[in-house]
């Protein structure tokens, strides 16, 4: 018979063996060796935390008791890995992106980083958590005790050892879960450690399982005819039951604290999830294999009355095999080792980020500025949390004194963490969920679960008796057990069924009827769409002196030298200059947030941030900013389009203008052989005339009289061309001088229809109104007659009607003169109507007459003269408009 | 008068409506990795329905239980296991991003 002390013996050597491991992985992870600490069998066994003393022992009695109900606890989590692809995926992958911590640190981070639901969650995870603790310290007090039984030396005494055991645990946890702060820097020490348990745990149940089939029973066949031969050999299973309890598995599996630390803090890879999916389940499996074998051969063997959650160590006993015996305790050893530290070192995170953490910094006026390292504060909380928690589970036990009311304390757990499940899920999938929502579930829920679970379930009546019978006054509908009146369901049922439906009901409700803060919105596109975009929300801006406070604080958190290594990271990224410290851009505060909340939880960073950069985090106007960005890029697109409009404008106007000088560059060429024609004309005959009165004899006096004429006539007709081409250059070049004078357009007009017709064929009648022409000029009076002459005899040079009439109509509007020239021809066809005034510009080139300067020159005349002359286009025939300020207007300006 | 290139596919600057068979496959294999859930549920509900030994005679005995239970399970985790080779498979052969970002959600 193994003595106690040989037992106490192994237990220090497998807990020195456990240091050893977590001691080795945490150097070869130092070190950057290790690759395997980092695979997905390393993560699946560490998932294997579900499987506590409570599983490794009390699934062989719930067997002996109830039948195949056991395999509910393993049924649901198989269920979700094997949905890894529904939930687990995206609760990783917003784990990851947000730096979450612990599920407290989800919870809030999702609603707005509150930290008022972040308290609830940890209150409810560390209600549910201490007597879960309990349970495993329990546990291994209970497998002592077999052992101390059959001790001669009989030293043993129960309390003290359940205390040293707790000593142990909260030392180990306290050792390897609080190295680091970073949450995201893995505990590789305590998750290899706790594969290694795994391992253990299910050798040592696989080995007690093969012992018991082929050692005790004989075979496969013989157990098969002793299992249906047993008194719970038949299927006998409530159907509520086994509906509720697969489903509350389930729920704890994601919700449970220890479960989300392993699960998704400690994930590495999101690869490892479809590894885990199929392993996780078949370690499930094998863990459960064995036993309804062991139960029954239990039932058989051992007397009645032996406590059936202890029959994986009395049965190898009772057969005399010592050696089994002690692997098996040291399997239901490692269950409930693995499982205190995990959830010590969860439950430590949420109670000092959330509780201990806020408090702190709430009685600091400015984080910045407090001597000290925050780092120490935070270690020191989380290490006091530890030995808080195991202290608490070790009273719990104590105080209830370790009866069997502690056996179905596993379930109660569970169904108080599942109050989460709700809130969690609609975070994860629902955008419309609020902060509001989530606290009226969780309050709603988490109420239920202590009225009608934890308090009935209590020895020692803290509800009395009547209540639980009558109900609370005497309302009958309020029974604890059997809520409005509905009676006769199992009371595991009962609070599941109630508080779940009550609470989703309240999460809903309220989540409808309320509004969420900027922040929460944000958060919840973010968790929600989260394989969409992975950046977190905006919201902090800061002035370059905050930089160094920043710095001091993080630097407290994170120790000094990740602090600068991030700073010049930061600096470097932003211009180049490693050195200096960084503008705390929205961008750089967004990091920074998110590296500080991996140490102390998403609120506390959140508020540390806020306190030292000035609170204003997320406001309307930023949540415009973002929501603006679409806008944005829609007016930037709009401006684009003016600009293209703009660009299209132009570029139509730069082709109008290259036509022009196209048009006017031709129209040059053409002038310029016109003038060399109407130059080479007169200069022939004067060239032909002069030489037949040189070379020939004997010319009459009338011919020589006739020839000098016509070389007189050609060269009157050069000098003329020339005296226009030189007048049009003087009035350009602006050297005119003008003659000014004053008198009446009747006069001016007189004057020039006599001259325009005199010579012509005097076939042009032109028409005016002698009364209206009554008006006073003060201008350059012969100039303004070159321009009518011009006008007149282009008339009569052009109009192609068979009686050609000019129309003269002159008028005062508003102090202009305007005197307009109509005739009735066909006028002048549209696309030349831009080019007449043009120099060299000849409406149809076959036409004899001038040169094509008659127009430049006037319009050049009537711009000096302060005027100007415009064609009017639709009057019938060529019709221009001269308009030039009167007299009286220029003595008035 | 057509052409014979006239009855090619139009300029690809659309989208085309199917995804390729590839693609396609994958899609219906997350499809059905999504489903496996309900049906492990399903088949572990089954239970509920046979006949306990409150109604007399005609109970189940509990190895045939176990063993169904058992089998179920195995199966799931086998069809788990199959789902995630078929997955690891299709996403190297892509020789692209993570799998788990191709996906679709």
């Amino acid at each position: 018979m193994a003595t106690l002390n040989v037992l106490i013996l192994v237990c220090l050597g497998y807990v020195v063996l456990l240091f050893g491991v977590a001691f080795a992985a945490d150097r070869m992870a130092a070190v950057g060796k290790g690759k395997w600490l980092r695979s997905p069998l390393i993560y699946t066994l560490s998932l294997s935390i579900y499987c506590t003393a409570w599983t490794f022992y009390g699934a062989v009695g719930n067997a002996a008791r109830s039948g195949l109900e056991f395999v509910t606890i393993y049924l649901g989590p198989t269920l979700v890995m094997v949905g890894w692809w529904w939930g687990l995926r995206k609760l990783v992958r917003v784990a990851r992106s947000q730096r979450v911590t612990s599920i407290a640190d989800l919870i809030s981070s999702r609603y707005g980083k509150s930290n008022t639901l972040a308290v609830c969650v940890t209150i409810l995870a560390v209600l549910g958590g201490t007597p879960y603790i309990a349970l495993q310290l329990q546990s291994i007090t209970l497998s002592f005790s077999i052992f101390a039984e059959a001790d001669p030396t009989g030293l043993y005494r129960e309390g003290s050892s359940v205390f040293w055991v707790a000593t142990g645990l909260a030392l180990f946890a306290i050792l390897f879960g609080t190295r680091n702060l970073d949450a995201n820097e893995r505990h590789h020490g305590v998750v290899t450690a706790i594969a290694l348990e795994a391992v253990v745990k299910l050798v040592a149940l696989l080995a007690v399982g093969i012992f018991v089939v082929w050692g005790i029973a004989g075979g496969l066949g013989p157990m098969m005819d002793r299992i249906d031969a047993s008194e719970i050999g038949q299927w006998n299973v409530d159907a509520s039951r086994w509906t509720t309890f697969t489903f509350l598995s389930a729920a704890a599996f994601v919700c449970l604290p220890r479960m989300f630390q392993v699960m998704v803090v400690e994930n590495d890879d999101e690869s490892h999830l479809r590894t885990a999916a199929w392993a996780f389940p078949l370690y499930l499996l094998l863990m459960s294999l064995f036993v309804v074998p062991i139960a029954v051969v239990g039932l058989d063997l051992l007397p009645e009355g032996s406590n059936p959650d202890l029959f994986v160590l009395t049965v190898p006993l009772s057969q005399g095999n010592d050696g089994l015996a002690v692997l098996s305790f040291i399997g239901g050893f490692s269950s409930a080792t693995s499982m205190v530290i995990v959830t010590a070192m969860a439950l430590s995170t949420m109670v000092s980020n959330h509780v201990v953490m806020p408090i702190w910094l709430n009685t600091q006026d400015r984080p910045g500025a407090v001597p000290g390292d925050v780092r120490t504060i935070v270690l020191l909380a989380r290490r006091v949390s530890i030995a808080a928690i195991m202290a608490l589970g070790y009273f719990y036990y104590s105080l209830s004194g370790g009866g069997a009311a502690l056996a179905s304390i596993g379930l109660v757990a569970f169904a108080g963490i599942s109050q989460i499940l709700p809130a969690l899920v609609g975070g994860l999938f629902w955008r419309g969920a609020t902060r509001t929502g989530a606290l009226a579930g969780l309050s709603v829920g988490f109420g239920l679960w202590i009225y009608t679970l934890l308090l009935p379930g209590m020895d020692g009546g803290i509800i009395p008796h009547s209540v639980i019978e009558h109900g609370p006054f005497g309302w009958g509908w309020l029974r604890p057990q059997a809520l409005f009146g509905i009676e006769g369901i199992d009371p595991m049922v009962h609070t599941v069924m109630w508080s779940l439906l009550l609470n989703t009901i309240a999460f809903c409700l309220a989540s409808l009827l309320s509004f969420p803060s900027p922040m929460e919105r944000l958060q919840g596109a973010q968790f929600v769409n989260v394989f969409d975009h992975s950046v977190a929300p905006r919201g902090w801006t800061g002035s370059v002196a905050q930089s160094e406070d920043l710095m001091i604080m993080t630097q407290r958190i994170l120790g000094p030298t990740p602090t600068q290594e991030f700073f010049q990271a930061e600096a470097e990224r932003q211009n180049g200059r490693p050195g200096r410290l960084p503008e705390p851009t929205p961008g750089f505060l967004q990091r920074l947030e998110r590296e500080l909340s991996g140490s102390v939880g998403a609120a506390t960073a959140h508020a540390m941030i806020g306190q030292i950069v000035g609170g204003a985090s997320v406001s309307v106007e930023d949540l415009l900013a973002v929501a603006d960005e679409s806008a944005q890029m829609l007016e930037y697109s709009s401006q684009l389009e003016a600009k293209s409009a703009e660009l299209s404008r132009t570029a139509r106007q730069l082709r109008e203008a290259n036509a022009k000088l196209t048009q006017v560059s031709m129209q040059k060429d053409a002038f310029l052989s016109q003038v060399s024609h109407e130059l080479r004309t007169p200069m022939t005959s004067i060239r032909a005339f002069s030489e037949i009165m040189r070379d020939t004899d004997g010319l009459s006096a009338d011919e020589q009289t006739r020839y000098a004429a016509i070389i007189h006539d050609e060269a009157l007709r050069l000098t003329r061309l020339l005296d226009d081409l030189l007048d049009l250059s003087v009035l350009e070049s602006g050297q005119v001088s003008l003659n000014m004078g004053d008198g009446t357009l009747r006069a001016v007009l007189d004057r020039a229809v006599s001259s325009a017709l005199t010579g012509g064929g005097a076939t042009l009648q032109v028409r005016r109104t002698r009364a209206s022409e009554r008006m006073a000029l003060h201008t350059d009076l012969d100039r303004l007659g070159q321009v009518f002459i011009n006008l007149i005899s282009n008339a009569q040079k052009y109009c192609d009607a068979a009686e050609p009439v000019l129309t003269i109509s002159a008028h005062d509007v508003g102090g202009q003169m305007v005197v307009d020239f109509v005739d009735n021809g066909s006028g002048i066809p549209p696309d030349a109507q831009s080019m007449v005034f043009e120099k060299f510009a000849r409406v149809g080139s076959d036409k004899a007459g001038g040169a094509g300067l008659g127009l430049a020159i006037c319009r050049e005349i009537m711009q000096r003269l302060g005027g100007e002359i415009a064609y009017l286009p639709g009057q019938g025939g060529a019709a221009f408009r001269i308009s030039l300020p009167l007299a009286y207007q220029q003595a008035a300006q | 008068m057509t052409s014979p290139d006239d009855d090619e596919q139009p300029t690809p600057t659309r989208p085309s409506v199917f995804l390729e068979r590839q693609s396609y496959r994958r899609r219906r294999l997350a499809d059905a990795a999504r489903l496996l859930p309900f049906l492990g549920a399903a088949m572990l509900a089954l239970p509920l329905l046979w006949p306990d030994d409150s109604g007399g005679a005609g109970a189940v005995p509990l190895s045939s239980a176990m063993f169904y239970i058992f089998a179920c399970w195995g199966a799931l985790i086998l069809i788990a296991v199959l789902f995630g080779i078929a997955a690891r498979r299709l996403s190297t052969r892509d020789g692209s991003a993570p799998e788990a970002d191709q996906w679709p959600r």
